[in-house]
């Protein structure tokens, strides 16, 4: 594979909700395979930095490209775009209304990408890559939080996403769960996903991370390899942070 | 009693047919008007959610009986005479199958509303990330789920709309009010005749009930 194409080109990004500036200039690289870990504060912005690199939110300035797209232009379809960013929320966010072989199977066949029976075989595929094949016919609520986690990445993986976000996938689970997931998503880095990752797991970061940025009050302060971020961080504002948190 | 019921247990049974086809066109056509309008008011577009929100506050805001009066005679009154236009004849069925279409179908948007608005805006979020446009995110995950959590209230309007047909008494239409207040002028026997038509809608109230717990059960997720 080609590691050095840009999945994501982020530019001068900038969003406020009404006055709130919550993104003030966000520019970033991300390349094909690479995993981004993004760690920070409570309300530095990383959830809303995420959630625009799928026009979940709306950027108020800047530019982001996705695959070379420009999904700030309005004229993008963005719905093609979305079909090859899957997206990992903290509560999971399953479908209450359908077992978890039709929570996998809905995009796929409504987006016409598959017939169903195609759909049926890939979706169970899926499943018993995470871990979970005896759960097709669950619903949601029969499951444990590690497995509805596990089931959502299986779900986006279903669209045959080129990226993946994940925003603090383990924060909602007890912590008895945290590993199972985070295995699936370790897999997920080594065979080379592009991934983006909002966590408070610092471990997870700095094992599987290829690069860690670090966000406060809407800017990146500091970026670099997890040795480099965790070793020796230069910026007062991550020491402390990592102070807190470590 | 068993004078009335032998007599006119046959008219009122006709009546009664006629008060439920007439709260069966009203509520048909409320379903469709409080879809579209309860969909409009959780549309992101401020013109639709503005429509949505006159159209509902109008409603409540005028009793149905001047709702019923001001169809069934102000309307073609307006046409016919004011704009001079004429040859305009609305049936007592029509007028009143409008008018409880427009009055139910105002609270059933409301219902609709409130249903959509409950479902967590997580779902939509997912579906969306996934690539569905909008319609079909609504579709295939949150009217699923807010239709669930609206039957007890849908029911609830349902039963309320049934009622309101006895208002529509006042512009002529045969239903069982109507139809009673013949019976009783006929043979004065007011007592009789009232509790037969009270536990005659009581009957259907309750049946209806009992059809909505069985349409929650199956609905559960699950359960199949
Ligand atoms: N839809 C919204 N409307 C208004 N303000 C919002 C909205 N979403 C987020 N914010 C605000 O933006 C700021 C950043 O929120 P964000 O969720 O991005 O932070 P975060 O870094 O993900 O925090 P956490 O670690 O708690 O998840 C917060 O002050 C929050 O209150
Ligand atoms: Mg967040």
């Amino acid at each position: 594979m080609e590691r050095n194409r840009i999945a994501i080109h982020v530019s001068h990004l900038k969003k406020s909700f009404k006055q709130l500036e919550v993104l003030k200039d966000i520019s970033v690289d991300v390349k094909e395979g690479e995993v981004v870990v993004i760690i920070g504060p409570s309300g530095s912005g990383k959830s809303t930095f995420l959630r625009c690199l799928n026009r979940l939110e709306e950027a108020s300035g800047g530019e982001i490209m996705i695959d070379g797209i420009d999904i700030t232009d309005k004229r993008c379809d963005i719905n093609k775009v979305r079909e090859r960013v899957g997206m990992v929320f903290q509560h999971f966010n399953l479908f209450n209304n359908m077992s978890v072989l039709r929570n996998l199977m809905l995009a796929p066949v409504d987006l016409k990408k598959q017939d169903r029976e195609t759909a049926r075989k890939d979706a169970l595929a899926m499943l018993a890559r995470v871990g979970l094949s005896d759960k097709a016919d669950a619903y949601p609520h029969q499951l444990s939080g590690g497995q509805k986690q596990r089931v959502a990445i299986a779900r986006a993986l279903c669209m045959r996403p080129d990226i993946m976000l994940f925003d603090e996938p383990t924060s909602a689970l007890d912590p008895e769960m945290v590993g199972e997931v985070l295995e699936v998503m370790r897999h997920l880095a080594h065979i080379g996903m592009t991934m983006v990752v909002v966590t408070h797991e610092m471990g997870f970061a700095r094992e599987v991370g290829d690069r860690v940025l670090f966000m406060d009050d809407g800017l990146i302060l500091e970026e670099g390899v997890p040795e480099e971020i965790f070793g020796s961080p230069t910026n007062p504002r991550t020491r402390d942070f990592l102070n807190k948190v470590l | 009693m068993l004078r009335i019921i032998s007599t006119f247990g046959r008219l009122l049974l006709t009546a009664m047919g006629q008060t439920l086809l007439l709260a069966l066109y009203g509520l048909f056509f409320a379903c469709i008007i409080g879809m579209i309008v309860g969909i409009m008011s959780v549309l992101r577009s401020r013109a639709c959610r503005f429509v949505a929100a006159v159209f509902v506050n109008l409603i409540r805001g005028v009793p149905m009986i001047v709702l019923a009066y001001f169809i069934f005679f102000g309307v073609p009154y307006l046409w016919n005479t004011i704009l001079g236009v004429g040859g305009m004849t609305l049936s007592a069925l029509h007028a009143g199958s409008i008018c409880l279409a427009l009055n139910c179908g105002a609270y059933m948007a409301e219902i609709i509303r409130a249903g959509i608005e409950s479902v967590d805006v997580g779902q939509m979020e997912a579906a969306r990330s996934l690539g569905l446009p909008w319609w079909r995110a609504m579709h295939r995950v949150v009217l699923p789920q807010a239709i669930r959590t609206m039957i007890p209230s849908i029911i609830n309007q349902f039963i309320i709309t049934l009622k309101d047909t006895s208002i529509l008494s006042v512009i002529g239409f045969p239903e069982l009010v109507n139809t009673a207040k013949n019976v009783v002028a006929a043979t004065f026997m007011s007592f009789q005749t009232w509790a037969i038509v009270g536990l005659m809608y009581l009957i259907v109230i309750l049946l209806l009930q009992r059809a909505a717990k069985v349409l929650e059960r199956r609905l559960k997720y699950g359960a199949q």
